[in-house]
């Protein structure tokens, strides 16, 4: 017994070293680590009105997918960027709500000027943030919403997936042209916000295009293996009857794209390709010739929260959902856009 | 003729042979045959049962080295990881982010990446073996750490390659059969003849059984031990190697994710207990199959993606109770009293 229980200790410590390795450091002040009792008074920061500057903190999930790193790292870049107007506190969460709950309690301690938070999960943050209302400290979510009542936030600054997938319904109209043809889907992970606003999107904006007809929809869990696994059966049951394929994700099209090379199509000929996010592989297929269309899902959001934290700081009224727009990517310009993708 | 059967039923693959065999059955019946069909592209066979063979190629490698694993009473679950691990540094040196020396060459790349895969078995099959911490526990700490140290080896990314020679592995073809293939019978062949043609195989089933017993024998039961959970982290590298040629990338995330599972369950329906002893790495492999052929089968027959899990577990449960000794013993003894029943009756 005691053996299993040592055995479980030293498993905690590895996974906690090898977790706290791979936290970004902070570009400002250390961050409050979420680990350490956040009970203890936070050290006395000066007091808003001494300072001029805009204090933030943002409350990050942790490090999930190479979207989350690259959002993370152009939030510290834009924060280090400005870093005479902003102090930026950043607390990684790794993918804890009590961590995100613990950060949050530190920033209304400190008496930040704006919270910002990517809730990991839904549910859970009435209390938390009716502490921050009573604080008087404004609330952003970034990226993902929860669900509270609409006065316990300032704003929600995000995608829409659903517009997300009447673009790319859009943009497979075009490309298949006025005959249109079959569309198989790759769906990503099953009951995730993402893959139901997007297939939703999608489906919606069909009756605008009936020359179009989704044949098939399966999972392909958000992955390159399950995506290339996926399509390979698509292939075999549908043949040279599909036309397109829409992705819900890149890494998914990039994995159905070797299924099709294999099934002796062309990538992008014979079957058109769209789909979502916008990594950087998903450009170099593109430049290939190997792909269509990308609609962004952009991560890079510095810009629009902290242009956001700013007017609220200075009592200014702001949306309180702020769509940022889905842009769309094509083949003949990916090229030139391969050099500028940071992620 | 009854006595040849009889003979037949009692080979341990028997019964996961039937079950493969009623599976692809089903679905060549309710594909009107168009499962069965193989057609030639690009000059390589092409077709569901390929599928089949292929995608199913890293779940029989990782069964061959889990069977031997289970034999002994002992379990590895940290396969899934050492396979994210090896993907990560075979696509990070032929990207040339590591080693930069070696100029992307993919025979460094994959030495080095099936090297990192057996010093992680060394690694379970010490804990396990020699420090006794038990097998559940020890392989735990490289399952959740793994994918750690695949996030530190690609930076986090997942890091794509565009390398002929690595997506040969996967994707290559000698005589219109996939290259992965060729791999799987290389690598059960020498397993087989090395347990089959050497006592290992006997001293393996004997440690299972009853490992005290089997050290007052004589076996060396720890150094036994721990050359099984080596060749088994060696076994998760090379089945990395093929997903990840797969998809011509590193997706540290994802790569094996939950496959320790499938894989136990593949010598499950295999029919090697998980309580150690007797072990058939054939039957293992024909368990692997079974469990491809069950995700090709959701895929093939359309299954809606949200229904997909219960009905996986549905076929799974009909598997075992087909296989259990003591369903059949009820059924045959309710069928029989109905009988007798209705012979009094009469």
């Amino acid at each position: 017994m005691k053996k299993i229980l040592a055995a479980m200790l030293a498993m905690c410590m590895v996974t906690a070293v090898l977790s706290g390795c791979g936290s970004t450091p902070s570009s400002s002040d250390p961050a409050p680590a979420p680990s350490s009792s956040a009970a203890e008074p936070a050290p006395a920061e000066p007091s808003k009105a001494e300072n001029e500057k805009l204090v933030v903190g943002f409350a990050q999930i942790g490090q999930e997918s190479g979207w989350r790193d690259a959002e993370t790292a152009d939030l510290q870049w834009y924060a280090a960027q400005n870093i005479d107007t902003i102090d930026f506190k950043f607390a990684d969460a790794q993918q804890k709500q009590e961590n995100q709950i613990k950060a949050i309690k530190s920033f209304i301690d400190m008496g930040v000027d704006v919270i910002g938070l990517a809730p990991v999960v839904e549910t859970g943050w009435d209390a938390v943030l009716t502490e921050a209302k009573e604080a008087g400290i404004p609330v952003i979510f970034l990226d993902r919403s929860a669900a509270v009542a609409d006065d316990l936030y300032a704003t929600f600054i995000g995608a829409d997936f659903e517009l997300e997938g009447r673009t790319a319904c859009d943009e497979m109209a075009t490309l298949l042209g006025a005959e249109g043809g079959k569309v198989v889907e790759l769906v990503g992970t099953v009951g995730a916000t993402a893959a139901i606003g997007r297939q939703k999107g999608f489906t919606d904006q069909l009756a605008n295009h009936p020359e179009i007809e989704v044949i098939d929809s399966q999972s392909g869990d958000f992955t390159r293996a399950k995506g290339k696994e996926v399509m390979e059966s698509f292939l075999k049951t549908y043949g040279a009857e599909i036309k397109g394929v829409y992705a819900h994700n890149d890494d998914m099209m990039l994995g159905a794209i070797e299924a099709i090379k294999e099934a002796g199509f062309k990538p992008g000929q014979d079957i058109k390709t769209v789909s979502i996010d916008g990594v950087k592989a998903i450009f170099e297929a593109m430049a290939a010739g190997e792909a269509n269309v990308n609609v962004e899902c952009n991560p890079l959001l510095g810009e629009y929260f902290f242009t956001t934290a700013a007017k609220l700081k200075a009592g200014e009224a702001v949306d309180h959902r702020i769509v940022v727009p889905a842009e769309v990517h094509r083949a003949e310009t990916a090229a030139e856009d391969l050099p500028n993708r940071k992620w | 003729m009854q006595s040849k059967l009889k003979k037949l039923t009692k080979y341990q693959f028997f019964w996961p042979l039937m079950v493969l065999l009623l599976i692809i059955l089903i679905n060549g019946i309710i594909s009107g045959g168009s499962f069965f069909q193989i057609n030639i592209v690009d000059g390589h066979l092409y077709g569901r049962l390929i599928d089949i063979l292929r995608n199913g190629s890293k779940l029989m490698i990782l069964a061959t080295g889990m069977t031997m694993v289970l034999a002994t009473g002992g379990t590895d679950i940290s396969v899934g990881s050492v396979m994210a691990i090896s993907g990560a540094i075979a696509c990070c040196i032929i990207d040339g982010r590591l080693l930069p020396s070696a100029g992307g060459s993919v025979a460094v790349a994959v030495t080095l990446a099936l090297l990192a895969g057996l010093a992680c078995g060394i690694w379970n099959g010490f804990l396990v073996a020699k420090v006794k911490i038990q097998p559940i526990v020890a392989t735990m700490i490289l399952m959740v750490a793994g994918r750690g140290i695949a996030q530190l080896v690609t930076q986090g990314k997942i890091v794509t390659i565009n390398s002929a020679g690595y997506y040969y592995i996967n994707g290559g073809y000698i005589l219109g059969l996939p290259f992965p293939l060729y791999i799987v019978a290389f690598v059960v062949l020498i397993t087989l003849l090395f347990v089959k043609k050497s006592a290992f195989g006997l001293f393996v089933e004997s440690i299972g059984c009853n490992s005290t017993a089997s050290k007052f024998t004589g076996i060396k039961v720890d150094n036994i031990k721990w050359a099984i959970y080596a060749f088994c982290g060696l076994m998760a590298a090379l089945a990395g190697l093929i997903e990840s040629a797969g998809i011509k990338a590193a997706d540290c995330n994802n790569c094996g994710l939950m496959i320790e599972l499938d894989g136990i369950l593949a010598v499950a329906i295999g029919g090697t207990s998980l309580a150690g002893g007797r072990f058939s790495i054939p039957a293992s492999l024909i368990g692997a199959l079974v469990v491809q052929s069950i995700t090709t089968t959701v895929l093939a027959l359309g299954i809606a993606p949200e229904i997909t899990s219960v009905f996986k577990a549905i076929v799974v449960v009909i598997i075992c109770l087909i296989q259990s000794k003591e369903f059949k013993e009820m059924l045959t003894k309710r069928f029989a009293g109905k009988k007798g029943k209705a012979v009094a009756q009469a």
